[in-house]
């Protein structure tokens, strides 16, 4: 268990180095000058090299990157963003928590369809069922999600009125940032997002439960529990559901991981003040220390979330060890 | 009467690529507390006839027919609940790969107990102290301590013993063993047979031993019906099966045991695939191998009819004395002594 942490680590450290050093080369080949963003329209020549040299730009690159590594390790800081001055290491801790919330509830909401409907159809193969879900699967992956987050937001929420269009409300109350807060008036704001998010991943989900739960109906041991007298009931959920569950939880995994890093889409369909949401701001106005603190954050949470499935493959499956 | 008696046994599946005759009419019976082996080669219908048995093919693509009698009623007719009380409690069932048998997630001891909690109205600590007896039974050193293990950490010989712990753990009538050596090696094998036999006596159960070795049959059964291209082409008492086998199949599946005492250097082989049974060959379904075949072969499925012992029956054009001539030819050719056992 030791030797697997210490590894992990390991695999981390690499994995930020790769992950912050690409970032660094791609900004420095993209045309743009941040200081002449960052000073404004009427800055003078001056005043963009004065910004320049406050921002660390007029040096070379790689002393860039030394003072971005520096930061990190003398003052645990990611630095300030070129545009708005704030702390890089607050502006993530007040967007995460947006993208958490898209990206926990969507699953929620796309694992409590997918895992019913995909049991339901393995279990009529070429049923109605199976069919309109197939049907379903297909859109679902056909379509991107800007057209479904658009149609979503056109139909329910202008049309219909059901939901709002766009906007997020904190779940805590009190909060200063935005003007509603509270959980029934987040999970409002939220509930199409998070459709978005299922329509797009429940469809993938859908295929894969149900192609998991036929391939383990076919295994020797479900046969042995039907000639114990086990009725199906009971078959399917002490002897199938457990054991095809094993992969979609390790693709769950490495999805939450990735989608944490930046629900870029959806974020900028709906208005949420999220990491996606940032990310694209930050790319427009060259503001390389919020984007760097980005790919960190998204690094950190793909380790994290692979690390997780790791732990729940082990507690679910004795067979495996982790060495 | 018998315990088990199967009349007119079909079972077919639709196939994309059409229908499968894998049973194809079998009638046999098992006596109370006797071993009936069941031989024949990959494909031969062997193990679907007895998963038709149990009710263990899936509905959507398979149909069965005929009757199974088990103490009097027919479980083909049976409702699923009636099926599940025989299935386990009555009828135990081995399987032949122990490694993809047992549920890899579940430890061994909730298996056991899960067959116990199924069919008898104890309490799971009742239950357990079932499971580690038989584990005992079935001769699982420490088996205290081993009732907590995970299937993956048992060797292959083991989980053997623990699925023929686990079907025998109700005291069922009858014990089904599908190929149960096929999977381990020899000096495993034998120790399983060994234990069957051992617990046959004790639990006092009849069995039928599916296998595609003769050697296995010699050893434990009582009665032997050989099976091919999902027909029985040969029933007999195993002496006598093995004294007169009367049909060219039997004859090939005789000569490819081997045995230290063989004259020629090579071990007898029959010729040639198993029969398709998508479109199976006309008439006798073993005539494209066989090597006394005739025009009538072709055309005609010879019917079973009887030999000289008692309940020996065969199917084969051939003429008494043609066989009788063939098959002196046949033993001349191996060691005699081995045969009259």
């Amino acid at each position: 268990m030791a030797a697997f942490l210490i590894r992990r680590l390991f695999w981390a450290l690499f994995l930020f180095f790769a992950a912050t050093i690409v970032t660094y080369l791609i900004f420095f080949v993209i045309p743009a000058d941040p200081a002449k963003l960052a000073a404004g329209r009427n800055a003078t020549a001056q005043d963009v090299k004065r910004v320049a040299a406050f921002l660390h730009l007029n040096v070379p690159l790689y002393q860039q990157y030394w003072i971005f590594l520096w930061n990190i390790i003398r003052h645990g800081s990611l630095g300030y963003s070129y545009v708005s001055r704030q702390p890089v290491r607050f502006l993530i801790g007040q967007d995460a928590p947006v993208t958490a919330s898209l990206v926990f509830g969507g699953a929620v909401f796309w694992l409590s369809l997918s895992i019913p409907v995909g049991i339901l159809s393995a279990l009529r193969p070429r049923s109605v069922m199976d069919r309109l879900s197939m049907t379903f699967v297909l859109i679902g992956i056909s379509a991107h999600p800007v057209w479904i987050g658009l149609i979503l937001s056109f139909v329910v929420g202008y049309k219909l009125h059901w939901t709002p269009i766009a906007g997020y409300c904190n779940f805590f109350p009190g909060s200063s940032a935005v003007q509603c807060s509270g959980p029934v008036q987040w999970a409002y704001h939220m509930i199409l997002p998070w459709v978005t998010f299922m329509v797009l991943f429940a469809a993938l989900y859908v295929r894969l439960v149900r192609a998991n739960v036929i391939e383990t109906m076919s295994e020797d041991y479900v046969r042995t529990a039907r000639a114990k007298g086990a009725s199906e009931r009971r078959v399917m959920v002490q002897h199938v559901l457990r054991n095809s569950m094993l992969p979609v939880v390790t693709i769950l995994g490495m999805d939450i991981g990735l989608a944490l890093g930046g629900a870029v889409f959806t974020e900028s369909i709906f208005s949420l003040p999220g990491l996606g949401h940032d990310l694209i701001a930050a790319n427009n106005a060259g503001d390389l220390p919020l984007i760097t603190g980005i790919v960190v954050f998204a690094t950190i949470a793909v380790i994290t979330f692979n690390l997780i499935v790791d732990v729940a493959y082990a507690v679910l499956d004795p067979r495996i060890r982790l060495t | 009467m018998a315990l088990l008696e199967v009349t007119d046994l079909r079972t077919t599946f639709r196939t994309d690529d059409g229908v499968v005759k894998a049973v194809s009419g079998v009638s046999l019976a098992v006596d109370q507390g006797a071993t009936l082996g069941v031989v024949g080669e990959s494909g031969s219908g062997k193990s679907v006839t007895f998963l038709s048995v149990m009710g263990l093919l899936d509905k959507r693509n398979a149909d069965v027919s005929g009757s199974v009698v088990f103490d009097g009623r027919d479980m083909l007719t049976m409702r699923p609940s009636e099926l599940r009380e025989v299935r386990g409690a009555r009828i135990g069932m081995i399987f032949q790969d122990p490694m993809t048998s047992l549920n890899p997630v579940k430890r061994i001891g909730w298996q056991l107990e899960e067959a116990v909690l199924l069919h008898q109205d104890v309490t799971r600590r009742e239950a357990r102290r079932r499971a580690i007896e038989m584990l005992k039974e079935v001769e699982i050193p420490r088996a205290e301590q081993r009732v907590d293990d995970y299937p993956h950490q048992f060797s292959g010989g083991m989980r053997q013993r623990v699925m023929i712990a686990m079907a025998l753990i109700n005291n069922p009538e009858l014990v089904i063993a599908d190929e149960p050596t096929t999977a381990l090696d020899v000096t495993t094998q034998a120790q399983i047979l060994r234990l069957m036999k051992r617990l046959q006596v004790e639990h006092q159960m009849a069995i039928v031993m599916i296998t595609h070795d003769l050697g296995v049959v010699a050893e434990l059964a009582d009665d032997c019906v050989v099976m091919y291209g999902g027909r029985v082409v040969e029933q007999a008492k195993v002496t006598d099966l093995f004294a007169k086998p009367e049909m060219p199949y039997t004859w090939g599946l005789l000569g490819s045991l081997p045995r230290l005492s063989l004259v020629s250097g090579r071990l007898e082989q029959i010729p040639g695939q198993p029969p398709s049974l998508l479109h199976p060959p006309s008439g006798c379904a073993f005539n494209p191998r066989c090597e006394f075949v005739m025009d009538v072969c072709r055309r005609e499925l010879p019917e079973l009819r009887a030999s000289t012992a008692p309940d020996h029956r065969f199917r084969c054009h051939l003429d008494d004395e043609t066989r009788d001539r063939i098959r002196v030819a046949k033993k001349a050719a191996l060691n005699p002594e081995e045969h009259a056992a």
